[in-house]
């Protein structure tokens, strides 16, 4: 790759940290409307729910993955298991899975 | 009230870490096959620390698409960053404004989640600096690892792993989801909205994960503060 490579990994850097310095920046100790302040309450619960569907189903070109992956996240996470364990758990149900399938 | 500092922000981010293992060393690898030298795969890691934006940006160089056009569709790609800093802001302990310029820098969708899903109203800055830092090293360190083998996990873990982001969402999720019909609610919502994006391809994802998400903090704030007086 010539220089430009350079310039472009530069600009992405400034495009990506704009949008992520702004508001911790700018809206630090300024209070906001009570409405405001609820809906960004809501964010982090509603951005789980978008990042988590339909994505989780198509991780693998096989959607049995996805499925299979899913239920066994939710499975764990239901039985009061902690972040980490859903996660090693449904790692280790997909191996399980992807070595019986292959 | 106990209050959770570095090496506890550390633990809630070994997840995360975890999670960018597979995702990081595929990036190297890929980067590789695009023409990067190791310099310019690690730099962009170092700098960027986007994910999707990154693997977004090497299908583009490969295609040939102008920088200004790659820059712009980076931006377009991580513009949903701005609603979860705006959001974070609400969750984080007051602090000097250079040191949020700095964490800043780490909040992604992981490391966002996890720092908005704590149980305690005020998050420590140096609670999310051990989480940023743990996921932070695994990107770069496995973006490098993954340039240097030129060679990805085995088929059937390399499968398995990747799940691994998607199940650590879930394990953020659940918790707040027992017996609270409001966080049900919010997660439903934004994921019926976001799978009709998806399914239709009205939007691209990175504005259809904004849109949806928006959409559902507000129609649930409407119901809820319509529901009874606060």
């Amino acid at each position: 790759m010539g220089a430009w490579i350079w310039w472009v990994i530069i600009g992405m850097a400034l495009v990506t940290y704009i949008p992520r310095a702004i508001p911790l920046t700018f809206l630090a100790g300024r209070e906001l409307p009570p409405a405001v302040q609820n809906v960004l309450r809501n964010i982090p619960f509603a951005v789980l729910g978008a990042l988590i569907f339909p994505a989780i189903f198509f991780v693998q070109e096989n959607i049995w993955f996805g499925i299979i992956g899913a239920v066994a996240a939710f499975g764990i996470a239901f039985s009061g298991a902690s972040a980490m364990v859903v996660v090693l758990g449904s790692i280790a149900v997909l191996a399980v899975f992807s070595l019986l399938i292959g | 009230m106990k209050v959770r500092g570095f090496t506890a922000g550390l633990k809630a981010g070994a997840s995360i870490a975890i999670g960018y293992f597979p995702v990081a060393l595929t990036f190297g690898l890929l980067a590789k096959a695009t023409g990067l030298s190791i310099a310019e795969a690690t730099a962009m890691s170092i700098f960027v620390f986007a994910g999707a934006a990154q693997y977004i940006s090497l299908s583009l160089i490969s295609a040939g698409v102008a920088p200004v056009l790659i820059i712009l569709n980076t931006f377009i790609v991580n513009i949903r960053h701005f609603l979860m800093t705006a959001a974070l802001n609400e969750k984080m302990e007051t602090d000097a404004t250079w040191k949020k310029a700095l964490y800043a820098f780490g909040i992604t969708d992981e490391t966002f989640t996890v720092l908005a899903t704590q149980k305690e109203s005020l998050v420590k800055t140096s609670f999310a600096a051990g989480v940023i830092l743990i996921s932070y090293s695994s990107w770069v360190g496995f973006t490098v690892l993954g340039h240097l083998i030129g060679a990805s996990l085995p088929q059937f873990l390399q499968a398995a792993m990747s799940i691994a982001l998607y199940a650590l969402f879930v394990g953020l999720l659940v918790p707040s989801m027992r017996g609270n019909r409001k966080v049900v609610s919010l997660a439903l919502i934004a994921a019926v909205i976001n799978s009709v994006f998806y399914f239709t391809g009205w939007l691209s994802t990175g504005w259809a994960i904004l849109v949806s998400t928006l959409a559902s903090s507000v129609i649930i704030e409407l119901i809820s503060s319509k529901g009874g007086k606060r």
